[in-house]
């Protein structure tokens, strides 16, 4: 298509099209350094109770807490609406838990919880949002890290009737 | 006997798959009009007859509530309403896999109808793809999840379905998402086929844009009605959570925007010939991938059915081999492919690859936000993935991208100076700018929703100003689709941004007679009292909400506890004005007979969804414009073929 007499800029297509390909490699590999930093300051850790007590996260630092809520821990203060209670983990390490808002359809004493919130300066876990099992099939991801003991319990009272 | 009619017709559809396939692939090699290329249609068709017939097997089966069938005993109950029996059909793995290879077959009938455009070879190449890819659903569902598999004892009574998916937005959520998929499993074939035959024309382009923008459009209703969804279902009073399965539906979505943005480029002015065919790889990937997530058990979910890590890996190998095969293709034929037309930096290719580029960057973003959980897993280290690193990291990206999406279609195609559109661009700046002012400075908005409120104004004033100075009447339907398009983008942007600028929250506990006020709102609770529906009993909230001291309403939360399967939910309760909705969950009961109450006001947070509706309406628009030009241009060549052959015949 190109006239002969253009032949010096026949080089120039290639040339484009290299252009558009750093330009595109540059893009994507700065979102990915920038996702690669971002993922490390902004992921949310997980914790077991006794990972907590042994090495806390700093106070403020979104974090999310998974053990078992302790049975005869539940309290409500007086204004209704802010739950208090403990998580316990597997060696027996207790984490006090404070939470304002609706505490989800399943969540009951001796029940295994996902808290997501941040530790206060005094050592309370302040949960944001409690996730408790969604329904029979449901159970956050993270109780599967939990002892045969719990686990067991979990599957027990979570799995009705699916092989 | 339904059930193995059905099974039967699976097997057959797969078998004729795999003739689709072979006759496909042989026929680039066959000579010209050779017997072998005449079977690749018909077979595409009958396949699509088969599995559409095993499709209706299954629905027949929840219909009638057959217990002897596993599947349906696993997940339908005889008491549930029929449209849940039906929507059950496809709210499980297997027929929802079933609903995806059908929906499949179908769009591989409906080219090989009526797709004329293309030459015969690449048509038989892209057929042949498309029935390898089904091939391989096919497998997967026969081997690893087969829905018709019978019990030995046929069982008393079906498990039910998870109440959170006995909903009628369920009944359209999953079918339009997989039409999105589907539509891109399309474009993957046409792409496969081109590079296959080295036939990276406009034609090609032509003939696949009409399934690009088919599959966004449903892409785009499917996440709409997915986020809509979890904004009243799961009564949190959120609209996007950042969740896997939701960029598992968004990831494909961007791979496809971006994908129909250079499919135009390529259909009208021949350029981004390797980049359209390495997005139209991508996009399917992205469905795979999303596929694999969502399917493998690898996250939970109330979308992942039921763990089977037999069932992940099936699909991972699947991804495997359909995606890195077509990557390695794509690798040996990328240089043979000749360079497209070229374009200055200031022109509209020139924006269309800009903000393409800026696609692809937020879709890795997405996509490292939403793998690198699992990756930490490997080495046991837990972590979630949150708003705090998608939003302010995807903001990167998408600011300049609006900014560019303003002012690209103003520019000319090829080349084109910034001085021409400087009174548009001198507008588009001083909207932003004075919004940024005004609820920066004024009404002191952070900053993220700062910048979608300036941009969300600006962008809805620019979408418009590709038409000015046209006749309005003579604006092809294709225009108005984007024009459309891109104020549905600037419609829901602002929603996000006032959803997150300006709501109020309020979470009480009263008694029964006592008033509590969210922003505007004053609501009173006048009563808590028992109800019951068909398969659950609940305690509904009665409320009297008043907008500013107006008429109220009256609104209906409720606590709500099925029976099969055993399961408590929160239904909210919304009154929705024109400036916004007010979201009402009802908690516990705490000792002291106090009920607790959680209220939102949230300004303007409809403009999200009605933002989305427009947008995918755009995108239909577009459609109907491109297939009544091509249906027009199809009837003026007959007539010039049935011309020539009259002249022909006179001489």
């Amino acid at each position: 298509m190109n006239h002969p007499a253009h032949n010096g800029s026949r080089l120039k297509p290639k040339h484009q099209r290299l252009v558009l390909i750093v330009i595109a490699l540059i893009a994507l590999i700065g979102a990915g350094l920038l996702a690669a930093y971002a993922l490390r300051n902004q992921a949310n850790y997980f914790y077991l109770p006794e990972q907590m007590q042994a090495d806390p996260p700093e106070v403020g630092q979104a974090v999310r807490l998974g053990g078992m809520v302790e049975q005869g821990s539940l309290a409500t203060d007086p204004d209704g609406v802010t739950l208090r209670f403990a998580v316990t983990g597997n060696d027996g390490s207790r984490i006090p838990v404070q939470f304002s808002g609706i505490a989800p359809d399943l969540f009951v004493e001796g029940s295994g919880v996902v808290a997501e919130g941040r530790l206060a300066a005094d050592g309370t876990f302040v949960a944001d949002n409690l996730l408790a099992k969604h329904d029979e099939n449901y159970v956050p991801r993270e109780l599967e890290g939990m002892s045969q003991r719990q686990v067991a319990e979990v599957t027990e009272e979570t799995t009705v009737g699916i092989e | 006997m339904i059930a193995e009619l059905g099974h039967a017709a699976l097997w057959l559809a797969a078998a004729l798959a795999a003739l689709q396939m072979a006759s496909g692939f042989l026929a680039l090699r066959a000579a010209e009009g050779s017997e072998i290329a005449a079977l690749v249609r018909p077979s595409a068709i009958v396949q699509g007859a088969l599995a559409s017939f095993s499709f209706a097997m299954l629905l027949w089966l929840f219909a009638v509530t057959d217990l002897s069938v596993k599947l349906v005993a696993a997940n339908s109950h005889s008491l549930k309403p029929l449209v849940f029996k039906l929507s059950g059909t496809w709210g499980n793995h297997e027929g929802s896999m079933l609903l995806w290879v059908t929906v499949m077959s179908l769009a591989g009938a409906l080219i090989a109808l009526i797709e004329r455009r293309l030459p015969d070879r690449t048509m038989n190449a892209t057929l042949g793809a498309q029935g390898l890819v089904a091939l391989g659903f096919y497998a997967f569902l026969i081997l690893s999840s087969n829905p018709f598999e019978r019990l030995p004892v046929p069982a008393p009574e079906g498990l039910g379905l998870n109440p959170l998916l006995q909903d009628i937005g369920l009944a359209f959520h999953p079918p339009t998402l997989y039409m999105g998929y589907v539509g891109l499993s399309v474009a993957f074939s046409f792409a496969v086929g081109a590079l296959l035959t080295r036939q990276v024309t406009p034609d090609f382009a032509s003939a696949m844009r009409p399934w690009v923008l088919g599959a966004w459009v449903f892409l785009t209703l499917g996440i709409v009605a997915g986020s809509y969804w979890a904004y009243y279902e799961l009564g949190w009073g959120g609209w996007w959570f950042w969740d896997p399965v939701e960029n598992a539906s968004l990831m494909p979505w961007l791979a496809a925007t971006a994908l129909l943005h250079s499919t135009s480029v390529l259909a009208s002015r021949d350029a981004l010939r390797v980049w359209t065919i390495m997005l139209g790889v991508v996009a399917f990937s992205m469905s795979m991938v999303g596929t694999f997530l969502v399917r493998s058990g690898i996250l939970t979910s109330v979308h992942a059915f039921a763990v089977d890590p037999e069932r992940g890996t099936f699909i991972l190998i699947l991804l495997g081999l359909f995606i890195g095969g077509a990557l390695l293709l794509f690798a040996l034929r990328a240089n043979t492919i000749s360079e497209g037309q070229r374009f200055n930096a200031t022109s509209r290719e020139g924006a269309l690859v800009f903000n393409n580029v800026m696609l692809s960057a937020i879709l890795a973003i997405v996509l490292l936000g939403t793998l690198y959980p699992l990756l930490t897993e490997a080495f046991d280290v837990r972590v979630s993935v949150g708003p705090p690193y998608f939003n302010p990291v995807g903001a990167i990206f998408a600011v300049p991208m609006f900014a560019i999406m303003a002012i690209g279609p103003l520019l000319r195609w090829r080349q084109d100076r910034v001085e021409r559109i400087r009174p548009e661009l001198s507008l588009f700046a001083a909207l932003v700018l004075v919004a940024l002012i005004g609820f920066g400075i004024v009404a002191n908005v952070a900053i993220l929703p700062l910048l979608g409120l300036a941009l969300g104004i600006g962008l809805a004033v620019a979408s418009f100003l590709p038409l000015r100075g046209r006749s309005l009447k003579r604006v092809p339907l294709a225009t108005w689709g984007m024009v459309v398009a891109h104020f549905g983008i600037a419609v829901a942007l602002l929603g996000m941004a006032s959803e997150s600028a300006f709501s109020r929250e309020k979470l009480a506990a009263i008694e029964p007679g006592q008033t509590t006020q969210v922003g505007p709102w004053s609501v009173t609770l006048s009563d808590v009292v028992p109800v019951a529906g068909p398969n659950w009993t609940a305690l509904e909230g009665r409320l009297s909400a008043s907008y500013d001291g107006s008429e109220p309403v009256a609104l209906t939360p409720q606590s709500r506890r099925f029976w099969a399967p055993p399961q408590q939910t929160t239904e909210s309760a919304l009154s929705t004005r024109w400036n916004g909705q007010l979201y009402a969950v009802i908690g516990d009961r705490s000792p002291d007979g106090r009920w607790q109450l959680r209220l939102w006001w949230k300004p303007f947070v409809t403009l999200i969804w009605y933002g989305g509706l427009l947008v995918a309406l755009g995108g239909a628009l577009a459609l109907v414009g491109r297939v009544i030009t091509d249906v027009r241009r199809r009837r003026i060549a007959a007539r010039i073929v049935e011309r020539r052959s009259d002249r022909e015949a006179l001489a």
